[in-house]
């Protein structure tokens, strides 16, 4: 069993179960109390602790047609919304399974004790966002992503679940007929490797915001799932899509692009330029304020481009017409992070904000009943990490939902898959070994002329895709843009970090980065092939809503050179009972 | 349009030091080290406009010590991820500006009251394994409930918890005493007045408080309140009721007799 290759053989622990849920978000956490229902041995590894995954950060609520405060809402309604804001290029049947089963998912949360504010009926409350015909987001005050982890973070410590905390994934292992056999991690804390011997796969890892400067991410978010999963033969779907949040905050420099929740305009929150107009008028006149996020965001960056913008370069944004208590009540985190780290007084005086990179709603590609991998068997995908649900632009409140249902899913979908399966999981030593040394090597091999720090490589990147991949793109920038990520690319084997395994936040930057250098290869070379304005994908130099563009999306696929290979795949058209929707629709204006 | 495109501020492609520079430096004393020992070495930083020491310590790990360990999410005081000792007081880094200390020396240690792993990062495992032994929420009503606005008001309260620990790190029977085997702590009597209070649930958890959790050793010193960064009253809204419920439930004879007749019985108490 003891390969010896370059003379060193490392030792490293296995842990065995059916299946690897990779990532402790609301998709994670929910797809692996589904597992243990079922019955299954689950594993759940996490780079953070548990309960600190960026859903946590989730503020406005989660979207879902329950009807409590307006009647008339209806899973048909909140799947036309979806898809309409979608721009059509989401997949219909994972949109029609979600806005039937997201009013389950938030009784569900309900039922182990998650916490909503009440209607005077005493059901749950829902309040308006952007995009949505009526008022539907559940929520509690501006702390739903909160409410929403502990609760699944607490249900899932009443199973038999074992959850790994600090420990990252780095590679996925298939067996000779191609299926998932296993995953090698480590730790953080003494940077000792585990392989898991698994037969199933659940990624959710979450989104990619940490490729861009400014962006309401946290460290976690460079992708790793998306890449492991595209490593392994996994299609990718929709990867140009990059939503830029409307309202991130702007000063001081070191807040730059946190979260300033949809919330606050849901609440009645009005935009204003320097010159105290309510631009909206111009850019939504029915809407205004909820507009969808990639018509908000385009216009706030629009605004600040044509000069009308504040002293830090933002837009305002005022709520103190709410009055003071209300604030408090319905915004009481907002306020809290403006006073604190911006010293503003928000029932007083606007926010400064500006676009912040904040979601993808591109992914991987899956089959929408059981979130299986289109090609990979045994990897499934649920949370920001899968694509499909969103297409061209993601509504406020439906990643919350699309945790619940399509968490749930894959957790069951993984539990089918093992009960029909009977083969072995594992893989050899000597691939084991040949994965620990690609991991070990920046920390490990000798230094030399030329050695870069991870730090300052992915800052050069994030700087890269903040100029060239912005929510406004041509294809000249675009090109330049492509030309500089190749170039950090070809430079990441002079990645070089000092100091020892143990918690070396530097060694794991190094990981990260190689990531973060895929994606945005991907993200910039689709965004190439789509040549016009669609959603988040804004093509300066091309017109709007191409009919051509408007029946495919892009696919994704590493090619045997190890290339990125795109693949136009056409939309196959609705059925005729989602189809009559729009026409039903159209009848009644 | 394609280079110079970026026109604000906002989004300009530089970090934080060239935009908000203040051409001053600040310093940093922050603690290296392992659970064998260690000591405080000084950093000098670029100081920028409302710099946080979250965003000191990640300037000095991007440019004068990659390997420095320190755990941080959101940064925006959501997420409870970046707890330390700031001058020897658990403060979340993210939430701290460094403008507040000057004039003054800053001093950047991990948690106490946990075994340190390196530099800023305690193993905090403990807690977690804490919670998973807390009765979780029971019920045998089906959601969704019919709940009142006033019936679940003082239930927001508790929910805000954001798991920083901070409450653990400074509570006396846990960093003097060393009671991690007999005593949940604050964080968690915390999860425990929701659920006691919660309207729909059934369980019943005033026997472990008292046996396992150890409600009994706090001496309601408050500190675990001063340090809360969400501002929840540990003590006077989740340690005080509980353990008047605790004391109602076995220390009234009336009622210590009644238990001996009948047994324990769930119901009655909740809405109390």
């Amino acid at each position: 069993m003891a390969v010896e290759t370059n003379g060193r053989r490392e030792d490293y622990e296995v842990r065995e179960h059916d299946v690897l849920v990779i990532g402790a978000g609301g998709a994670g956490l929910r797809a692996a109390i589904a597992a243990a229902q079922r019955g299954l041995s689950v594993g759940v590894v996490t780079k953070s602790l548990l309960g600190k995954a960026h859903t946590v950060m989730a503020e406005g609520g989660i979207a879902a047609a329950l009807g409590n405060v307006d009647p008339d809402d209806s899973w048909e309604q909140h799947f036309i919304d979806t898809m309409k804001s979608g721009k059509f290029l989401n997949n219909w049947r994972k949109v029609e399974i979600y806005a039937k089963e997201a009013p389950a998912g938030v009784i569900e949360l309900e039922q182990w004790g998650a916490l909503f504010n009440r209607t005077p009926e005493g059901k749950i409350s829902q309040r308006p966002f952007g995009g949505h015909t009526y008022r539907r987001l559940a929520h509690v005050g501006d702390r739903t992503g909160l409410e929403m982890i502990r609760t699944l973070q607490e249900k899932l410590l009443a199973t038999d679940a074992r959850v790994y905390m600090e420990t990252t994934v780095t590679k996925l292992f298939k067996d000779e007929r191609g299926r998932i056999s296993g995953a090698l991690a480590y730790t953080r804390e003494s940077g000792r490797f585990v392989f898991f011997k698994v037969k199933a796969i659940i990624m959710a890892t979450g989104g990619w915001g940490r490729i861009y400067k400014v962006t309401s991410n946290s460290w976690e978010g460079t992708g790793d799932g998306v890449i492991l999963a595209y490593d392994a033969g996994a299609e990718l779907v929709d990867m140009e899509m990059v939503q830029f949040h409307p309202t991130g905050m702007v000063w001081p420099p070191g807040v730059r692009g946190i979260l300033v929740t949809e919330g606050v305009r849901g609440e009645g929150g009005i935009l204003r330029n320097s010159r105290g107009e309510r631009f909206m008028e111009r850019y939504d006149p029915e809407r205004k304020e909820l507009s969808t996020r990639d018509v908000v965001a385009r216009a706030n960056y629009t605004e600040v481009q044509e000069g009308r913008g504040s002293p830090h370069g933002g837009v305002y944004l005022d709520i103190t017409h709410l009055g003071r208590e209300k604030i408090l009540k319905k915004l009481p985190t907002m306020y809290e992070q403006f006073l604190k780290l911006a010293d503003v007084d928000i029932t007083r005086e606007p926010m400064e904000v500006f676009p912040t990179v904040h979601y993808n709603m591109g992914g991987i590609k899956v089959e929408p009943e059981s979130c299986a991998s289109t090609t990979v068997p045994g990897l499934f995908a649920a949370g920001e990490v899968a694509g499909g649900l969103h297409g061209a632009n993601r509504l406020g409140g439906n990643s919350l939902g699309d945790l619940l249902v399509f968490g749930r899913r894959a957790g069951e979908g993984a539990a089918e898959y093992i009960e029909q399966s009977v083969h072995a999981a594992g893989a050899p030593d000597e691939e084991i070994q040949e994965e620990i040394r690609r991991v070990l090597e920046p920390l490990e091999r000798p230094a030399r002329e030329g050695d870069e720090s991870p730090y300052l490589l992915q800052e050069e990147l994030q700087e890269a895709m903040m100029e060239h991949a912005n929510l406004m793109r041509d294809e000249d920038s675009l090109l330049k843009g492509l030309e500089k990520v190749l170039s950090i690319k070809r430079r990441l084997p002079n990645v070089k970090v000092g100091g020892t395994r143990m918690f070396n936040p530097g060694w794991h930057t190094a990981q990260d980065i190689r990531y973060l250098t895929q994606i945005s290869e991907i993200i910039i070379r689709c965004a190439l092939e789509r040549k016009e304005k669609r959603g988040a994908q804004w093509r300066l130099d091309c017109d709007e809503l191409v009919e051509e563009y408007g029946k495919i999306n892009f696919v994704v696929k590493k090619t045997e050179q190890g290339e990125v290979g795109i693949e136009r795949r056409e939309i196959p058209p609705m059925p005729e009972h989602l189809a009559a929707l729009f026409r039903e629709e159209k009848a009644k204006v | 349009m394609s280079d110079g495109n970026v026109t604000s501020r906002a989004h300009a492609p530089v970090g934080e030091e060239e935009l908000g520079g203040t051409g001053r430096t600040a310093k940093l004393k922050i603690f290296r080290g392992d659970a064998s020992g260690g000591e405080e070495v000084e950093y000098e930083i670029p100081l920028v406009e409302g710099m946080v020491i979250l965003d000191a310590v990640l300037y000095i790990q991007a440019h004068q010590a990659n390997d420095l360990a320190v755990r941080w999410n959101c940064k925006a005081a959501h997420c409870g991820s970046c707890s330390a000792e700031i001058n020897g007081i658990p403060r979340l880094m993210c939430k701290t500006r460094v403008e507040e200390f000057e004039g003054r020396e800053i001093h950047v240690g991990p948690m106490r009251a946990f075994p340190v792993i390196k530099d800023l990062v305690s193993d905090v495992s403990w807690n977690y394994e804490v919670s998973s032994k807390i009765t979780p929420f029971t019920t045998s009503q089906r959601a969704p409930f019919t709940m009142y606005e006033e019936d679940v008001e003082r239930l927001y309260e508790p929910k805000k918890c954001i798991e920083c620990f901070m409450c653990q790190d400074v509570c006396h029977v846990l960093r003097t005493h060393h009671k991690h085997a007999e005593f949940a702590g604050p964080r968690f009597f915390v999860r425990n007045q929701w659920l006691e209070m919660h309207p729909m649930d059934e369980a019943d958890r005033l026997g472990d408080l008292k046996e396992k959790n150890g409600l009994g050793y706090c001496n309601i010193t408050k500190c675990c309140t001063e340090v809360c960064p969400v501002g929840i009253k540990i003590t006077d809204n989740s340690i005080i009721p509980l353990k008047e419920r605790v004391a109602d439930e076995y220390y009234d004879p009336a009622r210590w007799l009644m238990r001996k007749i009948q047994g324990r019985r769930n119901g009655g108490r909740n809405g109390s």
